[in-house]
């Protein structure tokens, strides 16, 4: 189990860790993975008038790799718009992040996250 | 303080200073190199010699015959030797074999293997607290059941079974019992003159002693006959053939011989240890002891913290050398099998640590471990979504979550 310095960079000090209101209008909220599958990850987006995303939160229950994956996703939403965001792919995640194969299905669960949330804004704002 | 700390006994013990000098003195010119086998020469005879006391000595802590004690490569080979060799010889009296679920993967592996040479075997359902429950033993025998396998001391979990009252059990009906016994020699009491057993496995390196070597205690009253299943030389009453290995079977001697004259004080001294690591982490919520509270040994420990993932656990806990429950670093993503069999949810399986404790943890490591268990439990459940939602009161059973 060797872990790529990113990882454990990521997963010894993880960026954006918490949550914002869920209520707010401006945020969206993308929650995917399973308890049963060993990971589950909360991403939230803090979304402007001009659909750019202001800021990012994430919560995640997994391995180090999934920690590290939904770490690194917050820094990288942050000023892009949602269209942007959107085309984030788990194949950039994993190469930043140096996955071993077995862990790239950490990778495609932080692209289905943001695709949640990016999801829930679009439902909550009727577009 | 050295890191990291070693908590994984039941893995493997480091092998005693004493074990080691002794182990030495069997392989130079200068020492006792020997073939034990060698009959014509003063070589052989003293390396026979040194044989026969390590054997007496593995004999005298399960209070055995030394002439029921058959030197192997280890537990495995044990189990597979026990189990393999009584169900080919008796099977013409029948074909059906039973174990446990939460058995070591050498004896399910090896009833698997059984299957294949057409056995059947029943793997019985533990009951929550991990133990053997006797009235689903007795209603799953058959008329054709020849072997029943159950462990000890379940190295997982640490729970002990009923073996006095198996092996009653069996031998009314006249079925053959075999005990893996790896995990329980110097930790619990073993009376093969009282104890209804035919076959039990032991292990070296689970005792303080190296790896690479293992016994199988063979009842001679009466006699239990096994079919080889590694042949040559004859060597080992024609049951196990291969020049016999004496550097470590001297070493296991003299592990079993240590084991016997300090287990009740060690026992003693690992229970405090265990009550104070318990202790240490009571107040944190949500800690589920997993088996057995009572009828367990000392040493093994193992706990579910619920809402942290147990590889980033072990990840936060790398100044702790502990193993985890979940086998998260394969593909497969599978909890342990033997958590899984005491009922456990997926989420507490993969939540899952198992700190085992042994000869030469102190109190200073149990008391940097609590600390270490602390922060990461801390830093794990701020990070943790299902946290969260357990702290809103949400009923994470009732939310529709997508696997993948």
């Amino acid at each position: 189990m060797a872990y790529s310095t990113k990882v454990i960079d990521h997963y010894e000090n993880p960026r954006n860790v918490g949550s914002f209101a869920k209520d707010d209008p401006s945020i969206a909220t993308g929650m995917v993975g399973a308890p049963a599958c060993g990971d589950v990850m909360k991403l939230q987006l803090k979304i402007n008038a001009e659909g750019i995303i202001e800021d990012a939160k994430f919560k995640t229950y997994g391995c180090g790799s999934a920690i590290a994956s939904s770490s690194l996703v917050t820094e990288w939403v942050k000023g892009k718009s949602i269209d942007e965001a959107a085309l984030i792919k788990n194949t950039d995640i994993a190469q930043e992040l140096a996955l071993p194969p077995v862990k790239i299905h950490c990778s495609i669960l932080a692209e289905d996250a943001i695709k949640a949330a990016i999801a829930d804004y679009k439902q909550r704002h009727g577009n | 303080m050295k890191l990291p700390i070693y908590l994984d006994y039941a893995a493997t013990t480091p092998v005693d200073p004493r074990v080691a000098e002794k182990l030495m003195q069997f392989l130079t010119m200068d020492g006792c190199f020997g073939n034990p086998a060698s009959r014509s020469h003063k070589f052989g005879w003293q390396s026979e010699e040194a044989v026969e006391i390590a054997r007496a000595q593995i004999a005298e802590l399960v209070n055995a015959d030394p002439r029921e004690i058959v030197f192997t490569s280890g537990a495995t080979e044990s189990n597979n030797l026990a189990i393999k060799g009584a169900a080919q010889f008796y099977h013409k009296k029948g074909k059906h074999l039973i174990t446990a679920k939460t058995e070591h993967k050498a004896v399910l592996d090896t009833m698997r293997s059984l299957e294949r040479e057409g056995f059947e075997v029943t793997y019985l359902d533990v009951e929550a607290s991990g133990l053997v429950d006797l009235d689903k033993l007795t209603a799953a025998i058959r008329p054709d059941t020849t072997v029943i396998s159950i462990m000890f001391v379940n190295n997982e979990i640490g729970v002990i079974q009923d073996i006095a009252a198996i092996g009653e059990l069996c031998r009314s009906k006249g079925i053959i019992f075999h005990v893996d016994a790896a995990q329980a020699t110097g930790k619990v009491d073993i009376d093969l003159e009282t104890l209804k057993v035919d076959l039990m496995s032991f292990s070296g390196h689970k005792t303080y002693g190296p790896k690479g070597i293992g016994a199988l205690y063979v009842r001679r009253k009466p006699r239990i006959r096994l079919e080889a299943q590694t042949h040559g030389g004859g060597h080992e009453r024609g049951m196990r053939s291969g020049t016999l290995a004496t550097h470590q079977i001297v070493a296991m001697g003299e592990a079993f011989r240590i084991a016997k004259e300090e287990m009740h004080a060690e026992r003693e001294r690992v229970a405090v240890l265990r009550d104070r690591l318990l202790d240490g982490i009571k107040d944190i919520e949500q800690v589920f002891l997993n088996g057995d509270a009572v009828q367990r040994v000392p040493g093994i420990t193992n706990v579910s913290f619920n809402y942290v993932e147990g590889e980033s656990l072990i990840m936060a806990l790398k100044d702790i050398a502990v193993s985890s429950g979940s086998a998260c670093t394969s593909a497969s993503l599978e909890p342990s099998y033997v958590l899984r069999a005491l009922g456990l949810t997926d989420e507490l399986a993969h939540s899952s640590i198992r700190f085992s404790i042994g000869r030469y943890t102190t109190e200073e490591q149990i008391d940097h471990t609590i600390k270490i268990v602390h922060d990461a439990i801390d830093k794990l459940r701020d990070m943790s979504p299902l946290w969260e939602m357990y702290k809103d009161g949400v009923d994470l059973g009732s939310v529709a979550w997508v696997a993948h």
